[in-house]
């Protein structure tokens, strides 16, 4: 145990007494060594400019789609298993043009928006008590942990059993898929509110259900609708296996249809559809944290 | 032991009384905190010093009503601590501003919680964001400011608040040691204008002599109360009153006090 410490000036210390500076002549501008783009590249850890930024990106792209053409156009894949992108395309504008995509997408879309709100609507506020009460996280958690690593389409045709083919069957699926793994994520997230935060606001004369309301759900916002981005994912996935195994719309459904008749750009169209809708409602939940929780940066 | 008190103005604000605190883990339990007794007057600004260990925070915790005692009892203006109340701002080592709120709104947090009205609670937070020196950052987040300026938050918060006692647990202690000296002239300067009952702990000696009218000295595990020195150096105090001779006699004074705790750290 040391006790000694550094003394730092007393007051009015900070330079008073300017040192005689040394009549140096002037330093010759020294070349400014530029480091090489690989030099920056390899350096671990190392920023990189916008530019290279948006170009390593669109190269991928690029290849990506390079790759595909080639073996479309170049006929090294019958088209029966790889449709080129330009019959993907002209698919999607014959299915919009005569509106037989849209009863899918919104089929899909009912099915997400359902579940998932249903699902989150529980989730958040379970999931804040569990991580502010320990009495409901000791209650709940061996069993949502067990629960939580059931494989979500082993349920699939229990769920048939007691729901049917329906709407219901399919928004099931998703509650069942997302909700349990929401209510971790949400009580891991509120558990990790610094204890010194909750103790300050009591030393600040905070009730119990200030506590609760003014510090720990705004702490643990961020964290929440981070969980609910990831897990809006997740029930992407889980749509698609819904609708694959029962269901008489819908994008799974859609592509279920095409394996039969043989249509793969069909399929290549369902699964665009729903990488794009999939990239929509994540930006919306990255733009909702930056506008709400932007202090959490 | 206890030395007696040379002055008696004023009866004592925080009173702790034989304070136990015993940590039970499995079938063993450790003793932290041995019969402590301390008593702070109005208006004094008191500091307690100890080896790491010595269980000073946790008694500065009970006296919160953080944490909660296996014996003994601490009573402040008169009440039993039973639970944290606004009673007893408090100050933390580590950086406890809600990061949602801006600096002013971190400072009217407490009186908020109390339904103070807008024009008044304005006021007060003007008033102590210029005491701590941060008028201009008033509508700054708390990750736009450096350690020294969110204790300076922290410090102002705790006593816009307005507590009858002042606790304060290292609060400069993870300051590198320039933005600490400087904390401790801002702390002495608003000390001078308010006079708030302050309970200091720190591990460090000149720390808690430059700011002390008392320091208490504990000795490592359990931690017990030692000695109960005096400081009568004069205020309004600055910190070139470290290199003064009584000063340094008083610090002499202390690590004399310290010295066979600290033979037994290492």
């Amino acid at each position: 145990m040391r006790f000694d410490k550094t003394f730092a000036p007393a007051d009015g210390g900070s330079g008073a007494t300017t040192l005689p500076r040394a009549a140096a002549a002037p330093t010759p501008p020294r070349p400014k060594r530029r480091r090489g783009f690989v030099d920056v590249a390899l350096t671990p850890r190392a920023a990189i400019s916008p530019r290279a930024t948006l170009i390593a990106g669109l190269v991928v792209w690029a290849i990506v789609l390079g790759i595909w053409s080639a073996l479309t156009y170049g006929g090294v894949m019958p088209d029966i298993f790889l449709p080129s992108p330009s019959a993907v395309i002209e698919r999607g504008i014959s299915m919009v043009s005569d509106g037989t995509i849209w009863p899918n997408m919104w089929s899909s879309i009912e099915v997400i928006l359902l579940g998932f709100a249903i699902s989150s609507v529980v989730a958040v506020p379970l999931g804040l008590l569990m991580g502010t009460f320990r009495i409901v996280q000791a209650a709940l958690e061996p069993m949502v942990n067990f629960i939580r690593y059931l494989p979500v389409t082993a349920f699939v045709p229990l769920f048939i059993l007691w729901i049917g083919l329906g709407l219901s069957q399919r928004v099931a699926i998703i509650i069942f898929g997302t909700f349990f793994q929401q209510l971790v994520m949400i009580m891991d997230g509120v558990r990790a509110v610094p204890d010194d935060m909750l103790n300050a606001s009591y030393t600040l004369g905070s009730s119990r259900r200030d506590v609760l309301t003014h510090v720990i759900l705004p702490a643990a916002k961020p964290g929440i609708i981070d969980t609910l981005r990831i897990t809006m994912g997740w029930a992407w996935t889980y749509l698609v296996v819904a609708e694959l195994v029962a269901a008489d719309s819908g994008l799974g459904y859609m592509s279920m249809q095409a394996m039969r008749g043989f249509q793969v750009d069909k399929i290549f169209l369902a699964i665009g559809i729903i990488g794009i809708l999939g990239l929509i409602t994540d930006s919306f939940f990255r733009l909702l944290r930056a506008k709400t929780a932007g202090w959490a940066a | 032991m206890e030395t007696p008190m040379t002055q008696t103005s004023g009866a004592p604000l925080l009173e702790a009384r034989s304070v136990e605190l015993r940590y039970n883990s499995g079938n063993s339990s450790v003793l932290a905190l041995d019969r402590v007794s301390l008593e702070v007057r109005e208006k004094e600004f008191a500091v307690i010093v100890g080896p790491s260990g010595c269980g000073k925070s946790s008694l500065l915790y009970l006296a919160a009503g953080l944490l909660e005692s296996t014996g003994g009892e601490i009573i402040v203006g008169g009440d039993h601590v039973d639970g944290p109340g606004r009673d007893r701002g408090m100050v933390f080592q580590a950086y406890t501003l809600f990061p949602w709120l801006t600096v002013a709104e971190n400072i009217e947090f407490g009186l908020k919680r109390r339904r103070m009205p807008a024009a008044e609670r304005k006021e007060i937070v003007n008033y102590y964001l210029n005491e701590v020196g941060l008028a201009q950052f008033g509508g700054h987040y708390p990750k736009q400011l450096s350690g020294g300026m969110k204790q300076r938050v922290a410090i102002a918060r705790a006593l816009a608040n307005d507590p009858k006692v002042l606790l304060m647990d290292e609060p400069f202690g993870a300051l590198d040691s320039q933005t600490r000296a400087t904390m401790q002239k801002l702390l002495l300067r608003v000390w001078d204008h308010s006079h708030k009952t302050v309970l200091f702990v720190t591990h460090d000696i000149d720390e808690a002599i430059i700011l002390g009218d008392r320091v208490h000295v504990m000795t490592a595990r359990p931690g017990r109360m030692k000695a109960t020195v005096d400081i009568d150096i004069p205020r309004p105090r600055s910190l070139d009153m470290m290199l003064d001779p009584d000063f340094i006699a008083i610090k002499r004074q202390i690590l004399g006090l310290l010295h066979d705790e600290i033979d037994e750290d290492h």
